[in-house]
């Protein structure tokens, strides 16, 4: 039970940064891209090779997983972000059915017995999950922070100028393909970071885990909780981890088919779609971040509805 | 065998998937004629037609014990016509709880909830069918036949003439009979063909039915030579809509002529390049990108600009 | 002095010529009308100078600077802002975002740094950045009295506002040159007469004006100077005096007259 309830917790913390990338992509952008388990795969081959045959740290790996990962994303970004909607959609499938291809005619069998990560002294071992989920989390902390920080900028500013008109953003003076690929690549290294603490934490790496069905449920984490919200992002990676272990928590395993999860994640996305497109938690009310000062902030938290510049 | 009678025999191996591609790629083209949508489901319904139809087919002649002769003949037929039927009706109900909420919406919002189709088809076929894969047993003697130095298969002529009669429906409905005309005209404006009187929901939802009927014939006669089993619909879905998009998306001729050629190219370009078994899905990928890239609007699509 | 001139400029579509060998020039200062019937090319020709479409042959000069075949964004950056004949505004963001949206390369900008280091900048300060990104958004709104809207979201404001707020977007980016692409239409006669308050105060702040209106009234009212087009082709321009009086232009809009 308590075993189950740690493991939620680590693998909702690798979802909740991938789902990050992919809120950058899908929600910030409007890109909607179904490549990020391309992008995880990337990252965790990227991690066991440098551990394993060039003798690198996982903190000197982790660093090349964001960069190989947000490598390969520009160079399919460049071609493939000038299709729009659908076709964007159905071409980067195949690109992560491509990654995931080339991976496993790379090496069929994948890695075992990954050397385990170490922080002065201390070895992340796969029993110990408690440093894990620490160690994971104080990640999702991190990129959280740097991507609220992006969504509040004039570079986040910009995406969602995108992502609502591009012809008009265009008139505005915004460099559509800059901001697209720069999103694109952004949220392609957050998932390279995401393989590189996913093979941190389970020491092998196999081809057959990058499938379609990842990259589904990290866009379904992120329409869960809400395109376009940090907060929600990661309450939808929780949530879908949650189904995930649902049998093992209830110790229903023999009663609940294995494809059960599969099925909700389908019947979310449209239900989601139906009533609540916007998510659980809706859009963030300060997108581009408060305008206000602090002060104006704090009148405004004590005198409630007196405040001004804020969307009541 | 020279080279030339092998290529001759690539051809027609070509030309029989080529049929089956043209079959499915049909769905994709009409539904995104008249909708501007992908229907990421579609390779779905396809193999849920290849399941309802291996089970009709077994449950009326005892499957692969059945000796071939007329009545499994007649019962692959039947098969065939109910699982037409019953992915119609599947289509049409997918089309009216998934999509029709979502027409106004924005423009993720159907292509999510067609994401969430294919998947609980896909996965639900996988709990109630299992993920093995099966064999759709031949209703009918299948002894090669040479003629000169190629062999065609009687499975081939059947997968040929099938798909020749069906687009030779389809054509004959679609220019020939009020509810196609209906149906050309919403794909060419909706608003304006609500205002002539054509209930433009039924004509989609017609346009669901006819393209889902197309499919599951698609998908039984593709699993004569693919298997039938739950992620069936994946590759041969996505090889389709290659195909529709290769002759010109929305275009009925274009699907046809498509499909064809992309079941020739495959079947020709696989040997000639020597592209290994492991390969052929990424080779296939990336002609689906490069198809994308360098020429969306296909052969005989007309390249649509979005008006400032 | 001419602020912008085209030379020779012309758009095919495949085989249809949506504008025909046009000079057309802009003089500094002024407000200048592009009118013509339906189809004559005018909004063709907008996106041709706008960066949004490229001319299939002809030169666009600029501030004495050839922008031909520039993309939309570094022609904005150069100093030139438009509206659009159908709305497009970021309807699903607030009244205020939408200007802030116009400011996007206006603030934040500091020619002495370096592209990244200003990047860098931007981002470890966004929220200062923001707020005054903001209250420069406020101030143009001000200007435009939409202050009371700012928090509204812009897709549902009433239609005649919603042409202002595009107005408002695109002069937040302090425009040398500014394109409008018709501005009234769907106006109420109300909102048309507050429309032309609105351009006359954009002139005195001493932005060049383009518009393209069907509105004769007001078209005749306040532009300084007129081209009219056909077919894709330049068949007058003047001052409204001489438009109204121009024999092509009377043909072009009502017919020939039938020989009796």
């Amino acid at each position: 039970m308590l075993n189950f309830f740690q493991l939620i917790l680590i693998y909702a913390g690798i979802y909740a940064l991938m789902a990050i990338g992919q809120n950058c992509i899908t929600g910030y952008t409007g890109m909607l891209s179904l490549c990020h388990a391309g992008f995880l795969c990337i990252g965790s081959y990227a991690t066991a090779i440098m551990c394993k045959t060039f003798g690198f740290s996982f903190w000197l790996s982790l660093p090349v997983a964001a960069i190989a990962s947000g490598l390969v994303g520009l160079l399919i970004g460049i071609p493939t972000l000038r299709l729009k909607g659908d076709y964007l959609c159905i071409a980067t499938l195949g690109l992560g059915e491509i990654i995931r291809n080339v991976a496993t005619n790379l090496n069929p069998v994948g890695y075992n017995s990954v050397p385990r990560a170490n922080l002065f002294g201390y070895e992340f071992a796969s029993r110990n999950k408690l440093s894990f989920i620490i160690l994971i989390w104080a990640f999702v902390l991190v990129f959280y922070i740097l991507f609220q920080q992006l969504a509040h900028s004039r570079l986040g500013r910009a995406m969602i100028a995108v992502r609502e008109d591009e012809v008009a953003a265009q008139s505005n003076g915004i460099n559509v393909t800059k901001y697209k690929i720069s999103s694109f690549v952004l949220g392609a290294a957050v998932g390279g970071i995401a393989g590189c603490l996913q093979t941190a934490y389970t020491l092998t790496v196999q081809p057959g885990s990058f499938t379609f069905m990842v990259s589904v449920m990290v866009l379904c984490t992120v329409v869960l909780g809400g395109m376009g919200n940090g907060k929600a992002v990661i309450l939808g990676a929780f949530i879908i981890q949650f189904i995930s272990y649902f049998p093992q928590l209830t110790g229903l395993t023999n009663i609940i088919p294995a494809q059960a999860k599969q099925i909700i994640y389908g019947l979310l996305l449209i239900v989601m779609m139906l009533w609540r497109p916007q998510g659980l938690l809706g859009r963030d009310k300060f997108r581009y971040g408060d305008p206000r000062t602090r002060k104006e902030r704090l009148v405004s938290f004590f005198v409630r509805g007196k405040a001004k510049g804020g969307r009541a | 065998m020279g080279t030339l009678t092998l290529y001759m025999q690539y051809i027609v191996n070509g030309l029989t998937l080529g049929s089956i591609y043209s079959l499915i790629a049909l769905g994709y083209t009409m539904v995104y004629g008249i909708l501007k949508f992908i229907n990421f489901a579609h390779g779905d319904i396809l193999m849920v037609g290849a399941f309802i139809g291996l089970l009709i087919y077994n449950g009326l002649t005892g499957g692969e014990a059945a000796d071939p002769g007329a009545w499994t003949l007649l019962s692959f037929f039947i098969a065939m016509i109910a699982s037409m039927a019953f992915c119609a009706l599947l289509g049409m109900v997918i089309e009216r709880v998934a999509y029709k909420p979502l027409r106004n919406a924005n423009r993720l919002a159907p292509l999510l909830s067609a994401i969430g189709v294919s998947f609980i088809l896909s996965n639900g076929a996988a709990w109630i069918f299992g993920t093995q894969s099966r064999r759709f047993p031949y209703p009918f003697e299948n002894e090669p036949i040479h003629i000169g130095s190629i062999t065609v298969t009687p499975h081939q002529i059947v997968i040929v003439v099938v798909s020749v009669v069906m687009m030779f429906l389809l054509t004959f409905f679609v220019n020939r009979t009020r509810m196609g005309k209906a149906m050309r005209a919403a794909s060419l404006d909706q608003a304006t063909s609500q205002l002539m009187g054509i209930n433009v929901n039924r004509v989609i939802s017609l346009t669901f039915a006819i393209g889902s009927a197309l499919a599951a014939v698609g998908g039984i006669l593709a699993s004569f030579d693919f298997r039938v089993y739950p992620s069936m619909g994946t590759m041969t879905g996505l090889k389709a809509f290659v195909a529709a998009v290769i002759g010109g998306i929305g275009n009925i001729q274009g699907a046809m002529l498509g499909g064809v050629l992309l079941g020739i190219l495959e079947a020709v370009g696989a040997p000639l390049l020597h592209i290994p078994n492991g390969m052929k899905d990424t080779v296939a990928f990336a002609v689906l990108i490069v198809v994308l890239l360098v020429k969306p609007e296909g052969i005989l699509g007309k390249n649509e600009r979005e008006k400032v | 002095m001419r602020i912008l001139e085209t030379e020779h400029l012309t758009r095919e579509f495949g085989g249809v010529i949506a504008v025909n060998d046009v000079d057309f020039h802009v003089e500094k200062g002024l407000v200048t009308g592009l009118i013509g019937p339906n189809g004559a090319g005018k909004t063709t020709l907008f996106n041709q100078i706008t960066g949004l479409d490229k001319p299939t042959s002809g030169s666009i000069i600029f501030d004495g600077k050839d922008i031909t075949g520039l993309p939309a964004w570094k022609i904005s950056r150069l100093g030139i802002a438009r509206t659009f004949q159908n709305i497009r505004l970021y309807k699903e963001l607030t009244v205020v975002e939408n200007v802030m949206m116009g400011l996007h390369f206006r603030v934040g900008q500091d020619p002495f740094h370096h592209r990244f280091t200003q990047a860098l900048k931007s981002y470890l300060f966004a929220s200062k950045e923001n707020r005054e990104v903001y209250r420069h958004a406020m101030e143009w709104l001000d200007f435009f009295e939409l202050g009371e809207h700012a928090q509204d979201f812009a897709g549902s404001l009433p239609y005649g506002k919603q042409r202002e707020l595009e107005i408002a977007r695109a002069l937040a980016s302090e425009p040398k040159l500014l394109f409008l692409d018709e501005p009234a239409a769907g106006m109420n006669p109300a909102e048309t007469a507050h429309l032309m308050d609105v351009v006359r105060k954009i002139r005195s702040l001493g932005v060049t004006v383009v518009l393209i209106e069907h509105d004769m009234k007001l078209v005749m009212n306040i532009c300084d100077n007129i081209t009219v087009l056909n077919f894709g082709m330049k068949i007058a321009e003047g001052t409204p005096n001489e438009i109204k009086h121009d024999k092509d232009v009377i043909e072009a809009y009502l017919g020939r007259e039938e020989e009796e």
